[in-house]
């Protein structure tokens, strides 16, 4: 049982195993399930995860029209081989996008752990796999290591756009992408929480204002920066950079942040890029002149 | 604790683009078709708060069809959800509301055929958790966070002694329970909040005891 990052730290350097296996075990134990159910799961959601990509790479557009077709772009771009900063951190910008765009084109997406930042954590992950080659059950303890450090969010701030910001959503996501490619790339379990504070501290603040109310702007462009974040704090953690303020007061300071926020900015459609021009004259292109006055 | 699984993070599959708005919808209408027991005929469903407001974005209107037709959130048939109702020949109207709800993602939905009717009020509370806030009438207290039952059954003594008897069995404990009728001796309602996942099996079994009329279950 752990309550915060520092219990989780503690349990897997204590019994000297992953934080994936922390996860898994508390899941077992929660649940009343058995360990291959469990396991059967998550690499259900893994491939649920793939598909997504896959499809996001040929290419979907979404009903709105709004979002589309960006990552397949992205790809050609790399395939060019004139890029500016790294190939696989464009090709985890590429593959986060791949996830959001077809969720915003109502295709299947698993969320991690919302919706609106499923791109985050696949994107991050499809994209090492060139270069850390990790075998299938390796993949699977990724998503449990995501996935405790999302737990102690989830448990202790939030992962809702509308009770605390964008910060909660990608943020979050980021944060548990970061922890996650610490521990597949072979880093301790405190640089893991040391790359989960790095990547949330560089996301608080960030509100939730997405245009019309939809999952697409700025949406699917802020699961790319998560992605890209994600692989740099994890980079520094693994070079041994550490942050001074610890993940734990990190995570509390996103959440009374998130309470500050106006409600204009928390999922609303109603300040930030929302309220702009033309975020107003795309709501009111989709829904009506009357939706986008409110 | 909020969230208990690590599935709630790392999930669930789901057709998007919004856990709220469009996984949590599915589930609402999905409870309605479980409810009523089979698909219904005719659908008049009214949108309230943010619902209201980006509702066809969304496809919420989209997402509420689908689990009138028995879809789950991750049926890839969702996105042709209305195409298909009006090909089954289910009548479907949206209508937004102004009236400010008690919670921004509130629906309220009318179904029915030449047998009967059902209302209900959903409300989307995020991550595609829902609650179900009112049934024909009734007005219910879940908490959402923790898997429940929703029984219609006729108004006898015995019934609900056999329901709990049946929980106990399977080893389920009751964290929360209300009861309510309209009238002594007609349709009543239990709603019961338990610790345990809830199989498919045990709602069967549930289904299968005298003047039980029909079994949901939220969440699992």
């Amino acid at each position: 049982m752990f309550r915060n990052v520092a219990e989780l730290v503690a349990l897997a350097e204590n019994e000297q195993t992953k934080i994936a296996e922390v996860m898994i075990r508390h899941e077992i134990e929660v649940s009343g399930r058995s360990r291959e159910d469990v396991i059967a799961q998550m690499d259900h959601h893994l491939s649920v995860m793939e598909r997504a990509v896959e499809r996001g790479l040929q290419g979907v557009s979404s009903r709105s029209g709004l979002t589309g077709f960006d990552a397949v772009r992205m790809q050609r771009y790399i395939e060019a081989g004139r890029f500016l900063s790294g190939e696989t951190i464009l090709d985890a910008v590429s593959k986060a996008m791949a996830t959001n765009e077809v969720n915003a084109a109502m295709g299947v997406i698993c969320a991690t752990p919302t919706a609106g930042a499923a791109g985050v954590v696949p994107g991050t992950l499809f994209a090492v796999k060139e270069k850390l080659r990790p075998t299938r059950k390796e993949m699977i303890e990724f998503l449990f290591t995501a996935g405790a450090f999302g737990y102690v969010v989830a448990n202790n701030a939030s992962i809702s756009g509308a009770a605390g910001g964008c910060q909660a959503e990608v943020g979050s996501a980021a944060g548990m992408a970061a922890a996650a490619l610490v521990e597949l790339a072979g880093g301790t379990p405190s640089q893991a929480a040391e790359a989960m504070a790095i990547a949330l501290k560089n996301m608080l603040g960030l509100v939730c204002d997405p245009v019309a109310g939809l999952v697409e702007v700025p949406c699917v462009k802020r699961n790319a920066m998560g992605a890209a974040n994600a692989m740099i704090a994890a980079d520094m953690a693994l070079a041994g950079i550490k942050s001074r303020i610890p993940c734990d007061e990190v995570i509390e300071a996103m959440y009374r942040i998130g309470a500050a926020m106006p409600v204009a900015l928390k999922e609303t459609a109603q300040g930030g890029l929302a309220a702009t021009p033309t975020g107003r004259a795309i709501a009111a292109r989709i829904f009506g002149a009357s939706a986008a006055t409110k | 604790m909020k969230y208990k699984s690590v599935f709630d993070i790392i999930g669930p599959v789901m057709v998007g683009p919004s856990s709220s708005h469009t996984a949590g919808a599915v589930r609402i209408g999905l409870v309605a078709y479980k409810l009523f027991g089979r698909k219904p005929s005719w659908a008049r469903v009214s949108f309230y708060g943010s619902f209201a407001e980006t509702y066809r974005g969304h496809g919420t209107d989209v997402a509420i069809v689908a689990g009138l037709l028995g879809f789950d959130t991750f049926d890839e048939r969702l996105p042709a959800a209305l195409d298909i109702a009006r090909a089954e020949g289910l009548d479907v109207s949206f209508s937004a509301e102004e009236a400010i709800p008690h919670h921004p993602n509130t629906a309220r939905l009318c179904i029915g055929d030449d047998r009967g009717e059902l209302e209900l009020v959903g409300i989307s509370i995020g991550g595609g958790k829902i609650e179900i806030v009112e049934l024909n009438g009734f007005a219910l207290k879940l908490s959402g966070h923790h898997p429940a039952l929703l029984i219609m059954h006729n108004d006898r003594y015995g019934t609900i002694g056999a329901v709990a008897s049946v929980l106990a069995k399977h080893a389920i404990n009751i964290g929360h329970m209300e009861v309510s009728r309209k009238e002594k001796g007609k349709e009543a309602l239990m709603a019961i909040e338990v610790d345990q996942p809830l199989t498919d099996d045990l709602i069967q079994e549930l289904e299968q005891l005298p003047n039980i009329l029909q079994v949901a279950k939220l969440a699992d």
